[in-house]
């Protein structure tokens, strides 16, 4: 209803004033927002489409990512992309791939003369969306890191101190046992398992997810999850899927329904799931770091970004790319960041906004949104933690989700599940390269 | 004498045909060519380079038996869905061919399910199974049953079933009604003269005057099962738990539309219209024999 409301809006708007519409240059953003998000970005464009009058950028949603990245590449063929496409962290090796396709975004601000400065963005985000020499090809917009929320009644219905140190999965476990003993029928549930529970556990551990410094250096990146490290936490998990101790609610974040409804005591989820739990919970809950196993050297690392940045496609005329850099702009500049942050739970991308958002006193009035950020920038990120570029990623977190299933159904052991994804997404990872080529 | 309805020339017999052929040629031996074209490259999503790789993507698939596992999913899924909307089906279209009074509105309830789109029969059906607020789920739950589609790779499949069955019911049971309706009276008031009891009657007389409508209902139900369910899937498994309810059709869309691996979705395509082209040369050889006009 709201986004027909926008439209009727701005065809209003659009019909009673044709002079400085036809003045206007329209520049097309595709996103794959829905909901309160989408709500969010509609006023971003507004308000950037009242502040200057030479450019209008018109928003429009088109599904989940998968399908947003699918009509940005079948409307590429057609020769009708958009001017800006939001594309998923997973689609980032694709869209590398598509030299032809993207015109980058470091390239897009320079032709536009407009300041641009790749050191302003926090190092664990810039790093996933920078080329190897350093350039980067697409704007961060919302990105997100993995964090545990606490259901802080739970605890104590089960008798436990609601300020239990639940920094390490070996602390956890006992906490677990209490939970269980005490009646609760979910004690720990996840969503997104395999970015959660593999691919920042990797991060996290500064171990390898897959080699060639995770794909950034190479597509002949092979996977390598199934180490020691992996094999062990997925078993711990499976163990405790099998006590009912970890409830395993869905692939995606099906598990939120569950932790917002008060079922589940502890919930690994996206920092951005903020805004849904704040909205919804009829609990006190507590935002704590993603846990990590005692013993491991490095660890706690940091932990890798989700979410979504943003790509200017090739083709278009050099008015629209102006606009492009011009938008780009204001959606990175610090008071839109900081109040998208706020709003959100997405990470501050640029270091300002984040400053600015601690300089408000935000972090004082709501403890615990700061947690994901000096999770992701408390240390420099290595070449195990910088991010995972791979080709058919969506494809292979499908393999990895169904391998874990299998751990979580107790069809097979961890060792077993994991080494038969990697191999089976190896196997991918051969295909895209020879595409590629 | 015999009257014979020929049409003299060719050109107007050309004219009425050709609507027909234009809508085969343009929606479906186009896209089928299209289809056996790609399936012999391996193009980068956007469509900026091909690579020819001639039998490769076959030979990629074949060699996969996570792919080869899926037909036998596919098989039972197909089996278990024609079998579940037929059957409930041809029941209820018995039972409506005996109404007297309100014959009418029954069929007309009957008829109901049918017009709602796989996609939102899915969304149903999920919610009524769905483990933490589904009432069907709920009431097992009180009963002692532990129902979770989510891990249970059978019960995702009896789910995933019974969403893609339940709307066909619907169709099957006007095509069986009407056949029914047509069986002659006269024939069915002799044999229940001759002392033949009603289940007789129906086996032995009815279900080989309907056997037309069966055959039809079975050709046409299997080829749903296959292309069509796809939204029912998509909605409430997503092919998952594992590869439990992963069949063809839906693998065709996730590494096309998901994956972006184009090839590899191509040469599934025409894998399956392989597949179903067989199976109904196999019916029309085997299964039509039996059947009496």
């Amino acid at each position: 209803m709201n986004k027909f409301a926008i439209g009727a809006l701005i065809a209003g708007t659009t019909a009673l004033s044709p002079l400085v519409a036809s003045a206007q240059t329209e520049v097309q953003f595709w996103h794959a927002f829905s909901g309160r998000l989408a709500e969010l970005v509609d006023a971003q464009v507004a308000d950037f489409n009242a502040g200057q009058a030479d450019y209008k950028v018109v928003a429009t949603s088109k599904g989940n990512y998968s399908e947003a990245l699918n009509a940005g590449i079948a409307a590429f063929r057609a020769g009708e992309q958009p001017d800006i496409l939001m594309v998923f962290e997973v689609g980032t090796a694709t869209m590398m791939g598509a030299k032809g396709a993207v015109k980058p975004v470091f390239q897009v601000m320079a032709d536009a003369g407009a300041t641009f400065d790749p050191n302003a963005y926090i190092g664990a985000v810039k790093g996933y969306y920078t080329d190897t020499d350093g350039q980067m090809l697409s704007l961060p917009f919302n990105s997100s890191t993995p964090v545990l929320w606490v259901n802080r009644d739970a605890l104590t219905a089960a008798g436990i101190d609601p300020d239990v140190d639940l920094s390490t999965w070996d602390k956890i476990g006992p906490v677990l046992d209490t939970l269980k003993a005490a009646g609760s029928t979910c004690p720990l549930t996840t969503a997104w398992q395999s970015w959660i529970q593999l691919e920042n556990l990797s991060a996290y551990h500064n171990t390898p997810f897959a080699t060639q410094d995770n794909g950034f250096a190479g597509l002949d990146t092979e996977l390598v999850f199934n180490s020691p490290l992996q094999v062990k936490h997925i078993q711990a998990l499976g163990d405790w899927a099998k006590d009912g101790k970890f409830f395993y609610a869905g692939r995606r974040n099906e598990g939120g329904a569950n932790f917002r409804a008060g079922d589940c005591a502890l919930f690994t989820e996206s920092s951005a799931g903020y805004a849904g739990i704040k909205a919804e919970a009829k609990f006190a809950f507590d935002v704590r770091p993603l846990p990590y196993w005692e013993g491991v050297a490095d660890a706690p690392l940091n932990t890798i970004i989700g979410g979504a940045s943003l790509w200017v496609m090739a083709g278009k005329e050099d008015a629209n790319y102006k606009g492009a850099a011009e938008f780009l702009n204001y959606l990175s500049s610090t008071p839109v960041q900081e109040q998208w942050h706020k709003d959100t739970g997405y990470l501050p991308i640029t270091i300002a906004a984040g400053d600015a958002t601690r300089a408000s006193g935000f972090y004082e009035e709501n403890p615990g949104t700061d947690v994901a950020v000096i999770q992701m920038t408390k240390n420099q990120p290595t070449a195990n933690s910088k991010g995972i570029r791979l080709g058919n990623f969506d494809q292979i977190r499908t393999i990895i989700d169904e391998e874990l299933e299998a751990v979580w159904a107790g069809d097979k052991d961890a060792q077993t599940a994991l080494d038969s994804a990697v191999s089976r997404g190896n196997e991918l990872l051969r295909r895209f390269e020879a595409a590629s080529r | 004498m015999e009257k014979r309805v020929t049409f003299k020339g060719w050109k107007l017999p050309f004219l009425l045909i050709m609507p027909q052929v234009l809508v085969s040629a343009v929606f479906f031996f186009y896209p089928a060519g299209q289809a056996i074209w790609q399936s012999m490259f391996i193009p980068d999503p956007f469509g900026l380079s091909t690579r020819f790789v001639g039998l490769g993507n076959f030979e990629y698939l074949f060699g996969n038996s996570h792919y080869r596992a899926s037909f036998v999913t596919t098989a039972v899924f197909s089996l278990l869905v024609t079998v579940c909307s037929m059957v409930p089906a041809l029941f209820l279209a018995v039972l409506a061919d005996r109404l007297v009074k309100g014959a009418g509105t029954y069929r007309t309830l009957l008829i109901w399910p049918y017009a709602i789109a796989p996609a939102v029969a899915g969304v149903l059906w999920l919610f009524m199974f769905n483990t933490r607020i589904g009432i069907v789920a709920w009431y097992l739950g009180k009963l002692g049953y532990d129902w979770n589609h989510v891990l249970n790779g059978a019960e995702a499949m009896g789910l995933v079933v019974v969403a893609s069955s339940w709307g066909r019911i619907s169709y099957n049971f006007l095509f069986f009604f009407a056949a029914l309706q047509a069986v002659p009276k006269s024939v069915i008031e002799a044999a229940a003269i001759d002392g033949a009891r009603f289940w007789r009657r129906f086996f032995t007389m009815v279900l080989p005057l309907i056997s037309p409508t069966m055959f039809f209902l079975l050709v046409v139900n299997v080829v749903y099962a296959f292309f069509e369910t796809f939204g029912v899937i998509h909605t409430i498994t997503g092919g998952g738990p594992q590869q439990s309810t992963t069949i063809l059709v839906y693998k065709v869309f996730s590494d096309g539309f998901v994956g972006q691996d184009l090839g590899s979705s191509a040469a599934q395509s025409v894998v399956l219209l392989v597949v179903v082209g067989v199976l109904t040369v196999v019916q029309f050889k085997f299964l039509e024999k039996r059947v009496h006009y």
